[in-house]
């Protein structure tokens, strides 16, 4: 399965829009070579703009992290730990004790398209909406640039594009190649992955492919290899999910993320309670001191 | 190249450095970019994306719960046969939504599709029901303070007049209602999203919001000369429960998840802003300094809305504070 190369789901024509099946991405670090071209692909392809070139210092990481601008970001991870069955080295400069695990673990970050998506559950113009295929999609013509799905996102994907960039004002992130998808075609990312590293394809599929793979890995000694997929969480499960090498705090993804419409009913309920308080604390102080 | 030379003895210094301490922080040297990462989460990223608004949504907490709560008052003036108060109070709610609509949509990326707020309406999203709110609120201040006035100048005569006064009526209680809302509803919509120092004090933040609203709105119109003892009430009891928030605010700590409150300097916004239109406010209005005691409040009111946004900024910002409110 792992390495169909061009027989794989990533290079076939689909009609999962036609058809309304739920897809996915499926991410998997230990064969991602860090090469970026699902960034570049995807600022091509969905014309995202430049938005500006830093040093960030951060390993080979000069995108920083996903946003208006980057649909798409490769993460470029760099630990003192031991990677499936390494051989480490023995020339220890920090521990001193002959072992010197290191490993370099790239992972391609995306929007991760919530079963429960707090960016659409906040949006109030309704500019972001569910797809047939079970994605969430912003439609620019309709945003207006609340900025309310930006702290909305419990993974902080989305976010309003500045000026003087091209659109700007709106807000922005991963479309899942919506445009592409309903012309039967793979999404820009996945087709262009040279190690399958993303895979694009029906959500079910995914998920058996994915539990697979961590099954592989462990057996290879691969002990800390795990999926990122927080079903059990308020946000009910990704469509874009992961097979992560260790904890997921350290690629800055939440471990219990929720969709923040689980705080509204505490809110509310004390914006009533206060609301009510008000009114009869107004007709007291006139009824006693008029 | 000798080994005594300047450049090479500032490495042998790095170098030693380094092997001590395991970090060098010196300028143009990036922690971070040593092999291995030793901020917190991704190279310290946020995890969550920090507020993208600017100083009109602080204006518009404070003006929308001031234009809201003046609705409250005027309602009750109207019960009670204050006939001065209610056309103040009708004239702060109407400047009021107006001000705040012009406020939100100059704060919008793209202000001219305003409009497409008002194609859905989405109870689950509390940016939606303040649209609508305001909108309501808009719907009954205005017109109410048109009603109150025609009414007051007796522009018309007989039945049309008395037609008149009751529509004012009906507008005053209608703006009475939704401008309550107004006043508490920012609170859930700051309370109900992602950044931790939010949506950890969800039930502080309207009642301090509502509240807020209300002593601010009896504290303008005692400025703008109605020095009744009503008004003076509500800022004793505004006054008071500000006071007891800005205790539990202190008392409620939820570590480093909410330390952007408790830690960094824009929560010291927040409590200059409640100790002075809490017990600051309480204290001057105590001895009879009314005057000095509305301005306490209003200036609180608009101080702590400003802290609010700043640190919801510091906290989106902060990857441990996610961290650590979902290990609450």
């Amino acid at each position: 399965m792992i390495g169909e190369g061009i027989q794989s789901t990533n290079q076939r024509k689909h009609s999962y829009v036609h058809d309304h099946v739920e897809v996915g991405f499926f991410t998997d670090p230990t064969v991602c070579i860090g090469c970026k071209a699902c960034e570049v692909a995807c600022k091509e392809w969905n014309h995202v703009p430049d938005d500006g070139f830093v040093w960030s210092g951060n390993s080979y990481d000069n995108t920083g992290h996903l946003g208006a601008s980057t649909w798409r970001h490769v993460m470029f991870l760099e630990q003192d730990r031991q990677k499936g069955n390494q051989i480490v080295g023995s020339h220890s400069l920090a521990n001193g004790d002959g072992e010197d695990p290191f490993r370099w673990v790239f992972l391609s970050d995306v929007c991760k398209h919530c079963e429960e998506a707090g960016c659409l559950e906040a949006c109030p113009t309704g500019a972001i909406v569910r797809t047939e295929v079970g994605t969430v999609l912003v439609q620019n013509d309709v945003c207006n640039g609340c900025g309310y799905c930006v702290v909305s996102c419990p993974f902080g994907v989305i976010d309003r594009r500045p000026e003087p960039l091209p659109d700007a004002g709106g807000a922005f992130k991963c479309t899942f190649c919506y445009d592409r998808q309903k012309s039967g075609l793979v999404p820009a990312c996945a087709k262009v992955c040279p190690t399958e590293s993303i895979v694009f394809g029906r959500l079910d599929d995914l998920r058996a492919r994915g539990a697979e793979r961590v099954q592989q890995l462990q057996q290879s000694g691969y002990n800390d290899a795990q999926l990122y997929d927080p079903t059990e969480t308020s946000v009910r499960g990704i469509h874009a999910f992961f097979l992560i090498l260790g904890e997921p705090e350290a690629y800055g993804l939440p471990a219990k993320p929720q969709v923040p419409t689980i705080y509204l009913k505490s809110a509310w309920t004390s914006a009533f309670a206060t609301a009510i308080a008000s009114i009869i604390a107004t007709l007291l102080a006139f009824a006693f001191f008029s | 190249m000798t080994g005594n030379s300047p450049s090479e003895k500032r490495l042998e210094q790095l170098r030693e450095q380094a092997w001590a301490d395991g970090v060098v922080a010196g300028r143009g040297v990036d922690v971070a970019g040593g092999p291995i990462p030793r901020k917190p989460g991704y190279y310290g990223q946020p995890v969550v994306k920090p507020p993208v608004w600017s100083w009109e949504i602080p204006i518009y907490f404070f003006i929308g719960g001031l234009s809201g709560m003046s609705a409250v008052i005027a309602s009750a003036a109207v019960l009670f046969h204050h006939v001065d108060l209610v056309r103040t109070a009708m004239w702060l709610a109407a400047i009021g939504v107006i001000l705040s609509s012009i406020l939100l949509i100059m704060d919008l990326g793209r202000p001219i599709l305003f409009i497409n707020m008002l194609r859905v309406f989405k109870h689950q999203s509390a940016m939606s029901m303040g649209v609508w709110i305001l909108s309501s609120f808009g719907a009954c201040a205005v017109p109410g303070l048109i009603a109150v006035e025609l009414h007051a100048h007796q522009v018309f005569g007989g039945t049309l007049d008395q037609l008149l006064r009751v529509a004012a009526d009906i507008l005053i209680f209608g703006s009475a209602f939704f401008g309550t809302l107004l006043a508490t509803y920012t609170g859930v919509l700051i309370g109900a999203t992602a950044i931790p120092a939010w949506f950890l004090h969800r039930v502080l933040l309207p009642i301090h919001f509502g509240t807020a609203g209300l002593g601010s709105a009896a504290g303008l119109l005692e400025l703008f000369g109605h020095r009744i003892a009503p008004l003076n009430a509500i800022g004793f009891f505004a006054a008071a429960v500000e006071s007891a928030l800005l205790v539990w605010l202190t008392i409620d700590k939820h570590g480093a998840a909410d330390r952007a409150i408790h830690e960094h300097g824009s929560g010291w916004l927040i409590r200059i802003g409640e100790i002075l239109n809490g017990p600051l406010a309480l204290i001057l209005r105590f001895f009879g300094l009314v005057p000095f005691a509305a301005i306490s409040f209003l200036i609180g009111a608009l101080v702590s809305r400003f802290g609010w946004i700043a640190v919801g900024k510091v906290s989106g910002s902060d990857p441990e504070a996610v961290f650590a409110a979902e290990r609450l």
